[in-house]
């Protein structure tokens, strides 16, 4: 990928206690009140001083200064984290990962409740104050509510502006966000290293390889918090996992010409069901060999491999990253039966001899992804050149997404999810296909038999 | 010399010399043919065996022979060979490699009596030489010589004696199909199928008067121009086969028409000798007809089908005309399953439901030069498939008769007055296969056409600039970039190639500056370059039609344009913005008088859209107004905490001057993204800055001098506001006070907060320099644009020391290679190839984008 010059960033963290002794706060953090204490850290210099140092308050802070030059050449992409170290000119989060990465480093003693003069000092509640004055973080205040709140303490966050120049823009992603409580340092220290990235939806860097995952440091709270389950998870699929297709539309186009993850088949909606009910159309159809056209990383070949009575299952899609994950989802049935399952780079609107010789073809969760404009292209390579016996469609139904995602013009389940189709829409267009290409339909229920909305996903058989 | 005989002889094809040793044979091929037409056994006996008397070496020889024989024909090269063809079974094997081949195979029988023949025997080999082998072959050459036109031999010519042998001229005959010298204007018209009426409203439409006997019967059409070109099928189903045959019989006779033989035809022909044929599909309906008609105008129908050839190539070779079409491998080509395919299609051997051969949809695999035009499918809408078209559209199921005129391409149709006939088939045909819609009407080509042969990803395409290679990832990654968010790729006939930065300043402080892009200029050997403003703004492709009517014909029908970005999305998210935005553009070539001046009725154009924020909320939002941000409120934060701890006697002072700069360089950094942030509402506040018309019908003017350019800019900027024009200088790169005006004019330019400017190469590229190809433009951007591309700090000396050494190498001949791709594209899409061929190229061009470059760069 791209070698990127980056920006030079800035990251402040001030933490204040009033009521301690200066030498007290010091010996605490492991710090020197009266020097400017410098740590080389392999992304950049962080700089540990102390602003005030008096018998009321004692505020220390930490300035990491990340050098993107440095972070190219030592992290390069020899590690994980080589994706977010890419982006982090443009990426805040990616800071904010760097950042939680040095305070677990250069506090490391303290974090760990180290003090060997005097032990029981670390277990002394302070009145601490800590200062951020850009904070990364996509949910805004009430996300950082929700994640402090719980460990005792008091959130005041404020919105940053995203530009004074460019009015009516609105405020950034970032909080300036101000801690206050009774709380012991070490604990102070591990809820930022862990809820720094967990506010900027990013993953937990190493900092360089002298601390392990900073979630041990917070063994003691984390089981206890109430929202733990969108602090301990990792995130979801970032940007390592875009195919250079999509990383490079994000280059030259920004995240709004539509990237998220590779389409098909990831509706969490209604869960697996629709894959059980395109299996059981197969099987019904008397199908010994399937293409899956967008099988997407695989959740239906899965489904697919399982079943002895099909010979021949081939998945294709047209992202690189969807295949490799299939790949990995599905390398234990590849090296068992390689002659039964093959996985191809293809595109449904591409001609395509490999698609043709199967008995059924499989497009779920696939159409809805498709322009309108280029159906009738997809038509012509599925129902009029590869024209298997079966062809079995799903899409989710327009009328029925879950009100919490529906909200807001284009807000689709899947970010790529562009043209979701009402059932009269969806059996329009599937009477049509049929008659064109001579083909029979008929329509198959999948989920619930809910005397409510009807199902969640809709599905087409076509035969001939 | 009125006795010397002439032998006719096919213009291509396979003759076989035959007669004893010692008949003349060779000398006979030498003095009638050319040697490179000439295979000869002595040849192939010392070229595999030194010595051409060793009969060793005698089936290794005859292998040679047939090799050579068989190479030549398959490449349709007329072939004479030289040997002694005296065995029934050495003849046999050379017809069945003309057939093979499709050619036909032509004897030429040498027959001299045994005495001569001895005679030159004992010349060539001395007085002691065995001449018992004459006599023998002698025998078997007259025992054969009735039999030969049953072993596969077309025609057969017989030399009487050495006066005739040594003084025979050879005539050559031309293919039946070889029309090549006529290059019409032409009419094409489909399937009649007996519909004389609504045959006589087409040619009226046309433009041909119509000439009648005395019974008011058409016999003849004419036009001062055009010839009209029958692609088979006249008779059976309709009500008047006699009527139609009667015109088009006129027309073939006085030269006004030319007609290929329909499958129909070739059944009428069978019946009307008296053959056991079931008078099925209509036949009953024309023997019926022709019943009412005379013996002598039957025998002259019968005399004309039975004369028809299966196919024309015609118009230099660009033009085939067959009945059901015809692969490239047969054009040209004359044999039986030449015509079977010409008249009855390829069909797999399997019927449909209705009992109807299911035929091979030969068009899609089809990749030659010539256009092919036929007929034999009804169909409801006539579809280019790969430079083919099939122009029956079943007139007599009543829809409609159409005519294809050539070159123009223009379709023209008369509605069928009834239904004339149920067909066994539902019409339109629903089944797939030809009655399907074609590929290129639903904008799909095949993944083998874009480097997915297969699981081979990758490959080349041949462009007029050279080859360019595509990489396996590189098109994995166009794949899918086209198929998730590219427009329809019919209209993709371009996408825009990088543009190469100027070779690093040098002067240390900067990064680029134009005093590099004139020596580069000069250096490669071009003397004149235009400097273009460069506008802040967004690259993008541009394609205006007139009207639906050229949408539909060059591009995607039901719309009026689009306009898309470098990587061939949609530019705008909202149609009807796009909508009003191509009224507007529409409107300003209207205004400018392009339709008439460049005799089109659609444009496409390259340029930049404005504002940069176009589209671009959350580009800007996401990478740099966040920057910005983030630093706004972190730096003064550090900057009192800095403060602070220096009034506590700390030595911060380095931090503290770093913090400022970077809170002064953020500033700068800001300015450049506000600046070229502006809201629009709809289209208003969208300005669109093309630089380049890079084509319109039938032609491409990319590779057109950058003036020639900017003078239509201004003329569009003239005739509608939302064309910017683009500020420009001419300057001489050898002289020095024009070099100097240049940088200053680039400096005024960036001072005043613009994005810099490009150097293009006058007369226009490609040029080729002294080493190579010469960039078709080089880019000097302004020291503040080069922080949105390289970030806030990237003159800070370190960070700039680093930039200064980066790798321009790799965008240069990525630049370059997509240049010659996007050349090809257009030159293709001008020249009407089909959207596989206009497609490869654009494909070829967003695969290289997707390379792992720097994309600021």
């Amino acid at each position: 990928m791209a070698k990127r010059h980056g920006h030079t960033w800035s990251v402040l963290l001030t933490i204040s206690a009033t009521r301690c002794p200066v030498t007290e706060f010091g010996l605490l953090l492991h710090s020197d009140p009266d020097t400017v204490q410098t740590v080389e850290q392999a992304h950049g210099a962080a700089h540990v001083f102390y602003p005030e140092a008096n018998e009321q308050r004692c505020t220390a802070a930490l300035l990491l200064e990340v050098d993107p030059l440095r972070l190219r050449r030592t992290r390069g992409g020899r590690t994980p984290d080589f994706a977010s170290v890419q982006y982090v000119n443009d990426q805040p989060y990616a800071a904010s990962s760097l950042f939680a990465a040095t305070i677990a480093a250069v506090f490391h003693r303290a974090l760990n409740g180290e003090c060997p003069e005097r032990p029981e000092r670390v277990r002394t509640v302070l009145d601490l104050t800590l200062h951020l004055p850009a904070v990364p973080c996509d949910g805004g205040p009430g996300q950082a509510r929700q994640l402090f709140e719980p460990l005792g303490w008091t959130v005041t966050a404020e919105p940053v502006p995203l530009d004074p120049g460019l009015p009516g823009w609105g405020d950034s992603r970032y909080l300036a966000l101000t801690l206050t409580g009774e709380q012991r340092v070490a604990d102070a220290l591990s809820h930022l290293c862990v809820l720094l990235p967990a506010l900027a939806g990013a993953p937990r860097l190493l900092g360089d390889g002298r601390e392990a995952d900073p979630l041990r440091h917070a063994a003691g709270w984390l089981p206890g918090h109430p929202h733990r389950a969108q602090i301990a998870d990792p995130p979801p699929e970032g940007h390592d996992e875009d195919g250079i297709a999509v990383r490079r539309l994000v280059e030259v186009e920004g995240r709004s010409t539509g990237t998220g993850s590779p389409p098909a088949h990831e509706t969490p909606a209604d869960g697996g069901r629709h894959a059980d009910a395109v299996l059981a159309v197969l099987l019904e159809e008397n199908a010994r060999s399937v293409v899956d056209l967008g099988c997407g990383s695989g959740r239906l070949l899965a489904l697919l491999c399982a079943e002895p009575t099909l010979e021949r299952i081939t998945g294709v899609d047209v992202a690189g990253a969807a295949l490799r994950r299939a790949e990995r989802l599905l390398g234990q049935d590849r090296i068992d039966e390689p002659a039964r399952l093959a996985l191809l780079t293809g595109s449904v609107l591409y001609r395509d001899d490999r698609f043709a010789s199967h008995d059924a073809a499989v497009l779920m969760n696939v159409v809805e992804h498709i322009e309108p404009g280029r159906l009738p292209a997809m038509e012509q390579v599925v129902f009029g050149h590869a024209a298997p016996r079966t062809v079995v469609v799903t899409t989710p139904e327009a009328d029925s997404a879950p009100r919490d995602v529906a909200e807001g013009a284009g807000a689709y389940r899947h970010p790529d999810q562009r043209f979701a189709w009402t059932r009269d829409r969806f059996r329009a267009w599937a009477q049509r296909v049929a008659r064109v290409h001579g083909y029979r339909v008929r329509y198959v229920p999948v989920g619930p038999d809910d005397p409510g909305p009807g199902p969640a996903t809709q599905m087409g058989v076509f035969t001939r | 010399m009125s006795s010397e005989r002439v032998l006719t002889v096919p213009q291509s094809g396979l003759v076989l010399l035959v007669g004893v040793p010692g008949a003349g044979k060779t000398t006979f091929a030498a003095r009638n043919f050319l040697p490179s037409q000439i295979v000869g056994l002595d040849f192939c006996r010392v070229a595999v065996g030194d010595d051409p008397t060793d009969p060793t070496a005698d089936g290794d020889a005859l292998d040679l022979l047939h090799h050579m024989v068989r190479l030549r024909l398959g490449r349709g090269l007329l072939t004479v060979v030289d040997a002694g063809n005296v065995q029934e079974r050495a003849r046999r094997q050379l017809a069945r490699i003309a057939k093979d081949n499709d050619v036909p195979c032509t004897a030429i029988v040498l027959d001299v009596p045994e005495s001569p023949a001895r005679q030159r025997v004992r010349e060539r080999h001395g007085p002691a030489a065995d001449t018992r082998d004459v006599a023998l072959q002698y025998r078997e050459l007259h025992r054969g010589l009735g039999r030969m036109q049953r072993q596969g031999i077309g025609r057969v010519h017989v030399l009487h004696g050495p006066p005739e042998v040594d003084t025979a001229v050879i005539a050559y005959e031309r293919s039946t199909d070889d029309r090549r010298d006529r290059t019409g204007p032409f009419d094409i018209i489909g399937d009649v199928h007996g519909c004389r009426s609504e045959l006589e409203a087409l040619l009226t439409e046309l433009g041909y008067a119509l000439h009648r006997d005395r019974l008011g019967r058409a016999v003849d059409a004419t036009h001062p121009e055009r010839t009209v070109l029958f692609v088979g099928d006249l008779v059976d189903r309709g009500p008047d086969s006699p009527g139609v045959l009667r015109l088009v019989m006129g027309m073939v006779a006085s030269g006004h028409a030319l007609c290929v033989s329909g499958n129909h035809e070739n059944k009428l022909v069978r019946a009307l000798k008296g053959g056991a044929v079931r008078p099925s599909h209509g036949l009953a309906e024309t023997l019926e007809q022709l019943d009412a008609e005379s013996e002598e105008f039957r025998a002259r129908v019968l005399a004309f089908c039975a004369g028809l050839v299966d196919h024309y190539r015609l118009d230099g070779g660009r033009l085939v005309v067959a009945h059901a079409g015809l692969a490239e491998r047969y054009h040209g080509r004359t044999s039986g399953r030449v015509r079977s395919f010409a008249l009855y299609g390829e069909t797999i051997g399997a019927t449909d439901e209705y009992g109807l051969p299911v035929r091979h949809p030969w068009a899609n695999d089809y990749r030659g030069r010539a256009t092919v035009v036929y007929g034999h499918v009804p169909t409801p809408e006539p579809e280019w498939v790969n430079n083919t078209i099939c122009l029956d559209t079943g007139c007599v199921f009543g829809g409609r008769l159409t005519a294809l005129r050539y070159p123009e391409r223009a379709l023209v149709a008369v509605p069928a007055e009834r239904i004339w006939y149920r067909p066994a088939r539902p019409f339109p045909s629903p089944h797939a296969g030809p009655g399907a819609p074609a590929l290129r009407a639903v904008g799909a080509v095949d993944a083998g056409d874009v480097f997915m042969d297969g699981d081979r990803l990758g490959g080349k395409v041949e462009t007029a600039h050279g080859t360019v290679r595509v990489g396996p990832e590189q098109a994995a990654a166009a794949l899918e970039m086209m198929s998730r968010f590219a427009v329809d790729p019919r209209w993709l006939l371009y996408l825009p190639p990088a543009i190469a930065p100027v070779p690093t300043s040098g002067d240390p402080a900067l990064l680029e500056r134009p005093e590099e892009a004139f020596t580069h200029y000069l250096d490669n050997g071009v003397h004149r370059v235009v400097c273009q403003e460069k506008h802040a703004g967004t690259r993008a492709v541009v394609v205006v039609c007139r009207d639906e009517g050229a949408a539909a014909r060059r591009f995607v029908p039901e719309a009026l344009g689009a306009v898309y970005t470098r990587t061939g999305r949609p530019f705008f998210a909202d149609p009807e913005v796009e909508a009003e935005v191509l009224t507007a553009l529409r409107e300003a070539v209207g205004a400018a008088g392009l339709w008439e001046d460049l005799d089109t009725d659609w444009v496409a154009l390259d340029g930049e859209l404005l504002p940069w924020s176009l589209g671009k909320e959350d580009l800007i939002r996401d990478r740099y107004a966040t920057v910005g941000a983030a630093a706004r409120a972190a730096l003064p934060e550090a900057a009192r905490v800095l403060a602070a701890a220096a009034e506590r006697g700390l030595d911060v002072a380095g931090l503290a001057r770093r913090v400022e700069e970077r809170a002064t360089r953020i500033e700068a950094f800001s300015r450049v993204y506000r600046r070229d942030s502006r809201p629009t509402r709809g289209p208003a506040g969208v300005r669109y800055a093309p630089f380049a018309l890079l084509a319109a019908e039938g032609a491409s003017f990319a590779g057109r001098d950058p003036l020639w350019h900017m003078g239509l800019a201004e003329r569009l900027a003239e005739a509608g506001p939302l064309v910017l024009a683009t500020r420009y200088l001419v300057v001489a790169t050898a002289d020095p006070g024009e070099v100097t005006a240049a940088a200053t004019w680039w400096r005024d330019l960036v001072d005043a907060g613009g994005a810099g400017m490009v150097v293009k190469p006058s007369p226009g590229a490609p040029i080729r320099g002294s080493a190579g190809p010469v960039q078709p433009g080089l880019k000097v951007r302004s020291p503040e644009h080069l922080r949105i591309a390289y970030g806030p700090d990237y003159d800070v000396p370190g960070q700039l020391a680093v930039l200064r050494n980066r790798r321009l190498a790799r965008v240069s001949a990525m630049a370059l290679s997509q240049h010659a791709l996007g050349l090809e594209a257009l030159a293709r899409h001008a020249r009407q190839e089909p959207l596989r061929r206009v497609h490869q190229p654009v494909f070829g061009v967003l695969a290289l984008g997707a390379e792992p470059v720097d994309p600021r760069l």
